[in-house]
């Protein structure tokens, strides 16, 4: 029959494409024996097309600011173990944390020649300030004495040189604060610090596109938009950490999933962070060459203050009570495979300041507890709850693992909704219109406790998502940060962080990983606690 | 016939217009700030935002902008990106590859799906003609990001045939792959298509003709056949142009690709009206030509058809 021949090779299409897809995954042991080294190779490391154009006081974000860590060294950085180091500054000292005297060490250049002295830093730092250039990073700049006069809230700028920042000599200059931060000197390691030279003032556009920085590594060639941008070493380097290969080649992907099939087939040689869909596989893909180590990021969801129903001062025992109902051991390593670890307060382990436990009973799982405390707390307001968070994250599992152990542990129906994108999710939630859980995660920008306490929890701190305002803590941390020694600091911020657990405004879920790796053709592949890899250490085999 | 194509043209303005018109309104109503999602996870800084909104003209009303917009248009100036890129740039790197890789899956599909129509509307009935049938049939039930995910993990990790993305946008060997899972669709359409006509017009009047007046073989199919059954394939191919230009985001994700679909993508999530506008006022006249030249191609194909 008719019918029948053709069904027969239907079936047999069929087997064919089942069988190829069965033949999959391959493991692969990786061989990282010492291969000789080739000091002149060049590595290709996993980018995205920077958002904006390559000055270090308008870039945010990741694209760019990986170039530019290359491309540019600061006063300070951190080592690979989260340590302060001096680069470019042989001391910055302070006797209370709002004076500080800068000097630099001699003999540092420019890629095109121009020695770096105090006023590369003061003028940047002026520019960078100054309200009329908008930059993005212009925040930044906040605490130094004279900013309001050139960066008014409204209207144009007063002034074109902020009055905190004096030029003694050409190697060095001070800095004086509107209030002691006892954080400043960690703070001077951002991007936003880097020095100028006299170039970039002719002509912004064109320093945008090719940077002359003053760091390990200079632009190689133009800036190939949405392709790449490769970057080669620089001879005349003083820093400490000299380059170990000859060049990177940042490579820019619109999808990670095809950055990770490059990985595999050793046509990019190192990923910081491997997509969701390979979370499961990457370990046995990559073998000893996958990376999965803590770093310094969160996951946490967070609680509308503002709204009246969660502002009651019962329903701090009814977050109390959801946070036990999350069996955060069993999510981490079911849902999430082992990617993220367990959160036992605020601040991440890898991070200055940590204390363990700092959530105490509150983030340990206990169904019994939680229905208790949920029940003497007067129930959730409106007896559902939901988690707002952005789809194209890769927080669907553990947003819907959590909602889960929700319903299952406390009663409470919950449900996980997700918004299109992270602009969608951050508009809505600045705009202060959530009524229920949502999605509030931080990267630190330098590691310590204060970035991950201040910058959430103090009263209308830039990311005080959840409206949380407790004058008590505030207190805590304007000493800690007048404090006159960082381990001072430390310790008033570890009492601020103990006192969040009895409010509650968010419950601390998890700390992330990286979850990178790299190809046969590098070694030495090591991430710090910004997710970043130590790019002058990897060492291109011959 | 000239009247014709210039009556044609003109009707091309109102289009374009009222095109222009609805993507930028549709754009702007997008939910979400752009100049506040510029600066990430922290808090926006309102002196800033004010000053780049008025940057890019964002604080003028909507008519307002997009009266500015229009007349930037006539000068050449297809406006700036938030990137600080003349929308102009960021079309001139991403077009030539998108134009590459659709006129490469355009020319698999039309020789490829033709050859396989005719083939098998000939040999009706045979083991080719099932198995082309079976083929085509797999081909569309399955959704083209699938096709793509496969071909890369087969020809790319496992048989290591192809590099699993494209390295080098511009190379047309590169460019095979991505082409032909992005034409794969349209050709199965194609030859499924060109199968029926066939296999309509042999049974037609002047094929007996032709036949009994004892052409070759050759010059009956080849001219007195295809001529006819062109008619219809010819109308789907010059409607796909413009799909497979525009429709190529997910070939392009998977492979790499820096051209249209990603950079119009990209411009959407961040609401950067002039890039998107842009973009699609180029797409909306290759639709509008290719589907000119379809009219004109039938009166080529078919002498019956004339035109005032």
């Amino acid at each position: 029959m008719r019918g029948a021949k053709s069904a027969k090779w239907v079936a047999m299409a069929a087997v064919v494409a089942l069988g190829a897809t069965a033949c999959g995954g391959g493991g692969d042991s990786g061989d990282n024996e010492k291969a000789a080294v080739d000091p002149n190779g060049v590595y290709t490391y996993q980018d995205v097309e920077p958002q904006n154009p390559l000055i270090p006081t308008n870039t945010n974000e990741v694209g760019g600011g990986y170039i530019l860590k290359n491309l540019f060294r600061g006063l300070v950085d951190y080592d690979v173990k989260g340590k302060l180091r001096n680069q470019v500054a042989q001391s910055v000292e302070s006797p209370d944390n709002q004076k500080f005297t800068v000097k630099l060490k001699k003999g540092w250049k420019f890629h095109n020649g121009e020695p770096v002295t105090a006023s590369s830093f003061v003028d940047a730092w002026n520019y960078g300030a100054n309200g009329k250039n908008a930059q993005l990073n212009s925040s930044w700049f906040a605490d130094i004495k004279g900013f309001d006069q050139v960066h008014p809230e409204k209207g144009d700028p007063k002034a074109d040189k902020m009055s905190g920042l004096k030029v003694v000599n050409d190697n060095e200059f001070t800095i004086e604060l509107s209030h002691p931060v006892s954080t400043f000197k960690d703070r001077l390691f951002y991007d936003a610090f880097y020095p100028l030279p006299k170039a970039f003032y002719k002509d912004p556009k064109k320093f945008g596109e090719a940077p002359i920085g003053n760091g390990p590594y200079e632009v190689d060639g133009k800036w190939e938009h949405k392709v790449q941008f490769k970057v080669k070493k620089y001879a005349g380097y003083e820093g400490v950490d000299k380059p170990k290969n000859g060049g990177i080649v940042f490579k820019f992907y619109n999808k990670d999933e095809s950055a990770y099939n490059d990985l595999v087939s050793d046509k990019l040689d190192i990923m910081y962070q491997v997509p969701p869909s390979s979370i499961n596989v990457y370990k046995t893909d990559l073998g000893d060459r996958s990376a999965d180590q803590m770093f310094g990021g969160n996951t946490t969801i967070a609680f509308p203050m503002y709204d009246k129903a969660w502002a009651k001062p019962e329903k701090a025992k009814v977050r109390q009570g959801l946070s036990m109902a999350i069996d955060r051991e069993t999510i981490t390593k079911t849902a999430l495979k082992g990617s993220k670890d367990p959160a036992d307060g605020w601040t991440p382990k890898v991070v200055e300041g940590y204390q363990p436990n700092a959530c105490g009973e509150y983030c340990k799982f206990d169904p019994k507890k939680a229905k208790q405390f949920i029940k003497d707390g007067g129930g959730v307001p409106g007896n559902k709850m939901t988690i707002a968070y952005n789809a194209d994250g890769g927080n669907k599992e553990w947003a819907e693992a959590v909602c889960n152990d929700i319903k299952q542990n406390a009663g409470v129906p919950c449900a996980a909704e997700p918004r299109a994108t992270f602009q969608q999710l951050r508009t809505e939630i600045t705009d202060k219109k959530m009524n229920s859980a949502f999605r509030m995660a931080w990267v630190q920008d330098f590691p310590n406790i204060s970035n991950f306490i201040a910058e959430q929890y103090r009263t209308g701190a830039g990311a005080n998502d959840s409206g949380f305002s407790d004058k008590k803590l505030d207190k805590l941390m304007e000493q800690a940060d007048s404090a006159k020694t960082i381990e001072e600091s430390n310790k008033l911020y570890a009492q601020a962080e103990a006192k969040l657990k009895d409010t509650m405004p968010s419950i601390p879920l998890f700390f992330d990983h990286t979850n990178g790796g790299h190809s046969k053709n590098v070694q030495n592949v090591k991430f710090d606690t910004f997710r970043q890899a130590i790019w002058t250490d990897v060492e291109v085999k011959k | 016939m000239g009247r014709y194509v210039a009556r044609r043209l003109l009707q091309m303005i109102p289009v374009f217009i009222g095109t222009t018109l609805l993507i930028f309104l549709m754009v702007y109503s997008l939910p979400g700030d752009p100049v506040k999602a510029l600066f990430g996870q922290r808090a926006s800084d309102p002196a800033t935002v004010e000053r780049l909104r008025h940057q890019f003209g964002l604080d003028k009303p909507l008519l307002a902008q997009y009266w500015d917009y229009i007349t930037g248009l006539f000068r050449g100036d297809f406006g700036q990106s938030f990137t600080g890129r003349p929308v102009a740039d960021l079309m001139a790197d991403a077009f030539p590859v998108t134009i590459r890789l659709a006129l490469l899956a355009f020319g698999i599909e039309l020789v490829v799906g033709v050859a396989l129509g005719v083939v098998t509307g000939l040999m009706r009935g045979k083991f080719v003609d099932r198995f082309v049938l079976v083929f085509t049939l797999i081909v569309t039930s399955i959704p083209v990001f699938v096709i793509g995910f496969v071909t890369v993990f087969l020809f790319g990790l496992k048989w290591k045939v192809i590099t699993p993305t494209v390295q080098d946008s511009m190379d047309i060997g590169q460019l095979f792959a991505p082409a032909m899972v992005l034409g794969a669709l349209s050709l199965a359409y194609v030859s499924r298509l060109t199968r029926t006509t066939v296999v309509e017009n042999l049974r037609a009047d002047y094929m007996r003709t032709a036949l009994a007046k004892g052409l070759p073989r050759r010059r009956i199919i080849g001219v007195h056949l295809m001529r006819n059954s062109l008619i219809p394939v010819v109308t789907f191919l010059g409607t796909d142009l413009g799909t497979l230009m525009g429709g190529a985001i997910v070939t392009e994700g998977i492979f790499n690709i820096q051209g249209v679909g990603n950079t119009l993508f990209r411009a959407i999530q961040t609401s950067e009206g002039p890039t998107v506008v842009g973009i699609v006022t180029v797409l909306v006249l290759v639709y509008l030509v290719s589907s000119l030249v379809v009219d004109l191609l039938y009166a080529v194909l078919d002498p019956r058809i004339r035109y005032a």
